[in-house]
């Protein structure tokens, strides 16, 4: 992936080169900013609050509550014996496994959508400086045009850093 | 915070992982002998059968189950409290959280050690597992035995990704930071993890679902165990209270446990600019909380029972007060709450060495809880031509101390290979809150309407 990028010392250097970049006309999904560290405080970090993980826990969570259904049904109505005086079907102990299932959906659902929407795992890592893990914080412009490198360059430099580096 | 004081953090907390002394692999070698003793001790029990145990006849469950209520108790020091404390958004549990966490995956797996232990054939523990024999007979899902695989795997589960989901930006911060061949160990294990707000944004958004879906799990859990006592008529133990009993005592061991696993890390590691008196204070005032709960349970379980006066419950009830297991029940009244009241309720008191004294002996006191709410019962059970006592063997005594040696060993291991204290969750701790002018809040606001 082609890319140009600085690396900045604190976050409001980096919220203003933001805030430049956008000023300049480039669209905010060609903006990546890249830290050490989550910085809820900033609007930089705003841009993907908004989730469908919640959505999807809870399907995860109606999915395993079915199989606890269909499991404590069907294994019990397979071959019926009456234990402990209890009917064939008896919901107060199913209600247990129908639960502990519910939410063991509901984690596994969380964890595959996370791994998914943030394409993990995966081998490449098309714009990284390992700076960023010393508390740098990189603002990254994807997919630049050709004519607009040098003026991206500039805007980025406005913020007062000397270091613009460009991938490959 | 500046790029020093992010750098600071970072050799501080990894230097546990660059470092290590000829201190930790002794303490490896007399770990790892106790805990081969251990398992020496359990192949011995299965070749000659659970004969060579103390366990007979009415007295089934002793050591072993105790020990599985034990572990499982001490497990909710970490996931449970780790959850709600971000539930609830406590800024100061950020070095506590993992710490925690760690007890929790390493406790649930050694207490689901043993039922296994106590099965007369250990290698097939899988018929527990929800499937079908030749015949097409599943597992009876009805019995309590049957919930607590369901529980626990769920439990374990829930742990391990709580537990290793907030590790992958760390394993990140190894994989830059570290050289050879742990960073190629590390460039593994972080996943190709970047740190793009997207994906801290999902990240924190799982993690807080997470937290909402174990805190029911981890009560389920420790409700379920006392379930395997509570459906059984037997005197004592079939008790409506025995649910929230037992989750008060897992959260109350729980915590104890988690004080003292975070005085020996600040000790060991050096991590005094990490683990304040705070942290130990306010974990002092919980257990504090818990020490009462525990105290109030006791005393309404006892109340009702002797109310009642119910002739099979009254010799439990007495055996325990005056009889044989009287000195170890007030051993356990002394170590939950004679001692650890006091300690945790006076200010002056509540310092870092006390907080340890108080966790101690309640680490012990439960223990004995977990004891006394097994052994009397079975071994005082209805009939009285039926009354026996248990003596614990050399073999479950060996195997009992190799869990608790495996737990320190298995603890150190992880402290040697992932920072003990979250990294990136510590660093967030000590952000500054930026001020905006209006002007940049409205510009901003505009950016995030635009097509």
């Amino acid at each position: 992936m082609k890319a140009i990028y600085a690396l900045f010392n604190n976050p409001d250097s980096a919220q203003q080169a933001v805030d430049d970049l956008r000023r300049d006309g480039v669209p905010d999904n060609s903006i990546t900013v890249i830290t050490s560290q989550p910085y809820e405080e900033y609007e930089f970090s705003h841009r993907y609050k908004p989730t469908w993980l919640f959505w999807i826990a809870a399907g995860g969570g109606t999915l395993g509550l079915l199989a606890g259904l269909g499991l404590t049904y069907f294994t019990a109505t397979a071959w019926p014996i009456v234990t402990g005086g209890m009917p064939i079907v008896a919901w107060w102990p199913n209600i247990i496994i129908m639960f502990e299932l519910t939410m063991l959906g509901a984690i596994l659902a969380t964890v595959v959508s996370l791994f998914i929407t943030t394409e993990l795992p995966t081998k490449q890592r098309p714009i990284y400086d390992p700076e960023v893990s010393r508390g740098k914080i990189m603002v990254a412009v994807e997919e630049p045009k050709d004519n607009e490198v040098a003026r991206l360059e500039r805007t980025l430099r406005a913020s007062g850093i000397e270091d613009v580096k460009q991938v490959p | 915070m500046n790029l020093q004081a992010e750098q600071k953090i970072n050799a501080d907390l990894l230097r546990p992982l660059r470092h290590t002394s000829f201190k930790f692999y002794l303490l490896v070698a007399f770990l790892g002998t106790i805990i081969l003793l251990g398992a020496g001790s359990w192949f011995y029990q299965m070749s000659n059968g659970l004969a060579v145990a103390g366990i007979k006849w009415p007295i089934f469950w002793a050591f072993y189950i105790t020990n599985f209520v034990f572990w499982i108790g001490i497990s909710h020091a970490g996931t449970l409290i780790s959850a709600i404390l971000r539930l609830v958004n406590a800024t100061w549990r950020r070095p506590v959280t993992r710490c925690a966490e760690v007890i929790t995956v390493f406790a649930l797996m050694i207490g689901a050690l043993f039922p296994i232990i106590h099965l007369g054939r250990p290698w097939l523990f899988f018929w527990l597992m929800p499937y079908p024999n030749e015949r097409g007979l599943w597992p009876n899902l009805r019995s309590p035995l049957a919930w607590d695989f369901f529980a626990i795997s769920t439990y374990l589960t829930g742990s391990t990704l709580f537990l290793l989901l907030p590790i992958i930006p760390d394993f990140a911060l190894m994989r830059d930071q570290m050289s050879g061949w742990r960073r190629k160990i590390y460039s593994v294990l972080a996943l190709g993890w970047q740190g793009t707000t997207k994906q801290w944004h999902r990240l924190e958004a799982a993690m807080q679902i997470m937290a909402i879906a174990i805190v029911p799990v981890a009560v389920s859990v420790h409700t379920i165990v006392s379930f395997d006592f509570s459906m059984s008529p037997v005197p004592m133990w079939h008790s409506t209270i025995f649910g929230p009993y037992f989750v008060v005592g897992a959260i109350f061991s729980g915590i104890a446990a988690l004080i003292v696993a975070m005085a020996i890390l600040r000790k060991v590691l050096h991590l005094e600019q990490y683990l304040h008196p705070l942290h130990f204070q306010n974990l002092g005032k919980l257990l504090l909380l818990m020490s009462l709960l525990w105290g109030y349970f006791t005393f309404s379980e006892r109340l009702t029972t002797w109310y009642g006066n119910e002739p099979s419950e009254m010799a439990v009830f007495w055996e325990t007060q005056t009889g044989s297991y009287a000195p170890l029940f007030w051993t356990m009244v002394f170590c939950n709450f004679v001692i650890p009241f006091p300690i945790l309720a006076i200010r002056k008191l509540r310092t870092i060495t006390g907080c340890v004294i108080a966790s101690s002996t309640i680490v012990v006191g439960m223990w004995l809880e977990r004891f006394l709410i097994i052994v009397p019962s079975l071994a005082t059970k209805n009939l009285p031509y039926t009354w026996s006592y248990y003596r614990p063997q050399p073999v479950e005594i060996m195997i009992t101390i190799a869990t608790f040696a495996a737990m320190v060993l298995l603890y150190t291991l992880f402290s040697k290979a992932v920072p003990i204290i979250s990294v990136w969750e510590l660093k967030v701790g000590k952000h500054e809150k930026p001020v905006p002018s209006a002007a940049e809040e409205e510009e901003r606001e505009l950016w995030r309407v635009r097509p």
